[in-house]
C-alpha cells in the first residue's frame, strides 16, 4: 500500500471507523459510569454547597499550596504538554478544516509558528513526564502498562504530525497518513484506556466537590 | 559537430520560425531540470539537433487523447511539438493520416526495422475486463500493447491513465483498467503522469534518451526523479501565506483576489508530486494554482477517488454524519445494557449479602 493509498484511506473509511468506534465507546462509558448510581445522601448537608462541584473541577486545575514546589515537574510539564497540545490540536488551520468537515463548526486558527512552537514545547514536556515517570521510583511503581499505552498513543500523533509538517521523513504523503492513522488508533482507543480522563475528569471532579461540600469541606 | 543532414531538428525549427536563442532556452531548460553543468546545454542542442532519428510508436488506449493535445497544441509551434516530430513517430493513430491496414502495417514495419531499439509511448489504460471494451484496428489494447512493448528499447507511460490507470481505473473500474506498468516487468517502464503531463517533461524524457542514449532517474513509481521529486505545496509560490495562516475561504473574496493559499478550497499540492509549479504550463506563462484554482492531484495515483476536489485534503473524504449516528445509537444501546447488567450484579451482590449479627462475631472458629 503506498502513501497515498494509506491517506485516501485513512481519510475515508479509517476516519468513520475510527469516529465511529470513539463515538460508540464515550457514550457507552458514559452511560456506564453514570447508571451506576449512587446511594442516597440521607443525612442533610453541612452548610450549603451549592456550585461546590462546578467550583471543584476549576480549581483542581491549580496546585495546592506548597504542590508546585514539591512536584513542579508534574504540574509545569502537566501544563505545558495540555495546553500545547489543545493549541496544535484545535488551532493548526487543517485541523480546523476537519472539525468543519465533522462539525460543520469553524473558528480562526494561529499562524503556522506559533502552533509549531506549541507542538515542539507539548513535545518536549511529554519526554520530560515520561523521564521523570522512569526516574521517580514512586511514580514507577504507580504506573502500569494502561499507563505506558496513553503516553505512546499522545506522544505518536504528536511526533508524526510534526515530522509531516517539517518533512522529516522523505515520503511526506506516508507520513501525513501515518499521522492521521496514529490520531485514528488514539480515537479507537481513547474510551476504553486511561485517556477516558477527557470526558471521565469533569464527572469525578464534580463529584468529589459535591460531595465534599455536602460533608462541609469546603471547596 | 556534424554537418546536420536536412531533415534534423535545425531545420525543422528553422523553418518553423523558432529562433537558434530559443531552441538553446529549451535546452537550458532540459539542462537546468536534469541538474546539469552549463557546458552541457551546447551537447543537449548537439545531440537534439543530429539526432539520429529514434522510431517511436504512441499507442492510445484508454484515453482522452489529452495527453497528445498537451504536447502539440500547448502553444504554436511547440518546440516540444518539433522534437516529437524530429523522432520517427512511425505511429500515433491520432496524428498520422493513414488509416486503417496501412497504418497498422507502418506499426509493424517500423518494429521489425528498430526491433529492439524503438521507444513505445503509451497513453491510456488497458481494460483487462473485456477485450472488446477498446480496440484498434480489431486488435484489443493488451494484444497490441504486448505484441508492440516485446521489442521496445523502453515504454514511456504518458499521462496517469497508462501510468497509473486515472480516470478509467476510478471506482467502480467498469472496464478492469491497469496501467502499463502493471502489464510490462521485462522493459523499462517510465511513468510521465498528470492529467495532462507537463509537455516539457514529455520532452524531457524524449530527449534525454536522444541526448544520452539512456533514460532518466527514476523514483519508486517509476517517474522521473527531477519532475516528480517534489511535491506542488512544497514550490508553490502561495506557500507563505501557508505558512502565516492567510487562506481563501472562496473562490471569490479578498483572499483569493490577493492570491493567499487555497488548502481550504481544496488544493491537493501538499500530496502531489509534479513540476507545475516550477515549470509552470503554455510556455511558463502560469499554472493552476496561479490561476486561481487549488491543484486535483492529477499526477497521483487514484486522484479521483481521493474525495472531493473542493474538500480540504484535511477534511473527511467520504461523509462520517451516519456512521456517527449508528454508531451513537448503537453506543446508547450497550450502555444501556451494561447499565441493566450492572444492576443486575448489583441486586444480586445485594440479596446474596449476609447480615452479621454480634454472635457471629463472637464465634470460635
Amino acid at each position: 500500500m503506498s502513501g497515498l493509498e494509506l491517506l485516501t484511506w485513512a481519510r475515508g473509511p479509517g476516519l468513520v471507523l475510527a469516529v465511529g468506534i470513539c463515538i460508540f465507546g464515550v457514550i457507552l462509558r458514559l452511560i456506564e459510569i453514570l447508571a451506576l448510581g449512587r446511594q442516597a445522601d440521607l443525612a442533610s448537608p453541612r452548610q450549603n454547597s451549592t456550585g461546590s462541584g462546578w467550583r471543584t473541577i476549576f480549581t483542581r486545575s491549580l496546585p495546592p499550596p506548597g504542590m508546585l514546589r514539591r512536584a513542579p515537574l508534574t504540574y509545569l510539564g502537566g501544563y505545558v504538554f495540555h495546553i500545547g497540545m489543545a493549541i496544535a490540536v484545535f488551532f493548526f488551520v487543517p485541523h480546523i478544516e476537519l472539525f468543519r468537515g465533522l462539525l460543520g463548526l469553524r473558528w480562526p486558527g494561529l499562524p503556522n509558528p506559533l502552533v509549531d512552537i506549541a507542538s515542539i514545547a507539548a513535545i518536549i514536556a511529554l519526554l520530560a513526564l515520561l523521564v521523570g515517570r522512569l526516574v521517580d521510583p514512586v511514580k514507577r511503581l504507580l504506573t502500569n502498562a494502561g499507563d505506558w499505552l496513553a503516553w505512546a498513543l499522545t506522544f505518536v500523533p504528536l511526533i508524526t504530525g510534526y515530522s509531516a509538517y517539517h518533512h522529516l521523513f522523505e515520503n511526506y504523503t506516508l507520513t501525513l497518513a501515518v499521522h492521521i492513522v496514529s490520531v485514528e488508533l488514539l480515537l479507537v482507543l481513547l474510551p476504553f484506556s486511561k485517556l477516558f480522563h477527557v470526558f471521565s475528569l469533569f464527572i469525578a471532579r464534580w463529584y468529589n466537590g459535591e460531595i465534599s461540600g455536602r460533608k462541609g469541606v469546603a471547596s | 559537430m556534424n554537418r546536420p543532414a536536412d531533415n534534423t531538428l535545425r531545420i525543422a525549427l528553422s523553418d518553423a520560425g523558432i529562433s537558434r536563442r530559443d531552441f538553446l532556452g529549451f535546452c537550458a531548460t532540459l539542462a537546468a531540470a536534469y541538474a546539469l553543468p552549463a557546458s552541457s546545454v551546447i551537447v543537449i542542442a548537439a545531440a537534439l539537433e543530429n539526432a539520429s532519428r529514434t522510431s517511436v510508436i504512441w499507442l492510445s488506449f484508454q484515453e482522452c487523447t489529452g495527453c497528445t493535445e498537451s504536447l502539440t497544441r500547448s502553444h504554436t509551434p511547440t518546440i516540444e511539438g518539433l522534437i516529437l516530430e524530429q523522432v520517427s513517430l512511425d505511429y500515433h493513430h491520432t496524428l498520422q493520416a493513414a488509416s486503417g491496414e496501412a497504418a497498422e502495417r507502418a506499426r509493424e514495419e517500423s518494429m521489425r526495422a528498430n526491433a529492439g531499439k524503438y521507444l513505445l509511448v503509451v497513453d491510456g489504460s488497458v481494460p483487462l475486463g473485456n477485450p472488446g471494451y477498446s480496440t484498434i484496428a480489431g486488435v484489443s489494447n493488451f494484444d497490441m500493447l504486448m505484441e508492440t512493448a516485446k521489442g521496445a528499447a523502453a515504454v514511456i507511460a504518458v499521462g496517469t491513465c497508462a501510468a497509473y490507470g486515472g480516470l478509467p481505473a476510478a471506482q467502480p473500474n467498469p472496464t478492469g483498467a491497469v496501467p502499463v506498468s502493471q502489464l510490462i516487468k521485462d522493459k523499462p517502464v517510465i511513468n510521465v503522469p498528470g492529467c495532462p503531463p507537463i509537455p516539457v517533461v514529455i520532452t524531457g524524457v524524449l530527449a534525454h534518451f536522444l541526448t544520452f542514449g539512456t533514460l532518466p532517474e527514476l523514483d519508486g513509481r517509476g517517474r522521473p526523479t527531477i519532475f516528480y521529486g517534489e511535491s506542488i505545496h512544497d514550490r508553490c509560490y502561495r506557500r507563505p501565506s501557508y505558512d502565516q495562516g492567510k487562506f481563501a475561504e472562496s473562490f471569490d473574496d479578498e483572499g483569493a483576489r490577493k492570491g493567499w493559499c487555497l488548502f481550504k478550497l481544496g488544493c491537493k499540492g501538499p500530496v502531489t508530486h509534479n513540476a507545475c509549479a516550477t515549470t509552470k504550463w503554455n510556455n511558463g506563462v502560469s499554472f493552476p494554482i496561479q490561476s486561481g484554482h487549488g491543484c486535483l492531484g492529477c499526477a497521483e495515483p487514484d486522484f479521483w477517488d481521493m474525495g472531493s476536489f473542493y474538500k480540504a485534503l484535511s477534511m473527511p473524504a467520504t461523509p462520517v454524519r451516519k456512521a456517527v449516528a449508528g454508531a451513537a445509537a448503537a453506543g446508547v444501546g450497550a450502555g444501556v445494557a451494561v447499565a441493566f447488567a450492572n444492576r443486575a450484579k448489583k441486586a444480586a451482590a445485594k440479596a446474596a449479602h449476609e447480615t452479621v449479627k454480634v454472635e457471629d462475631l463472637t464465634k470460635k472458629p
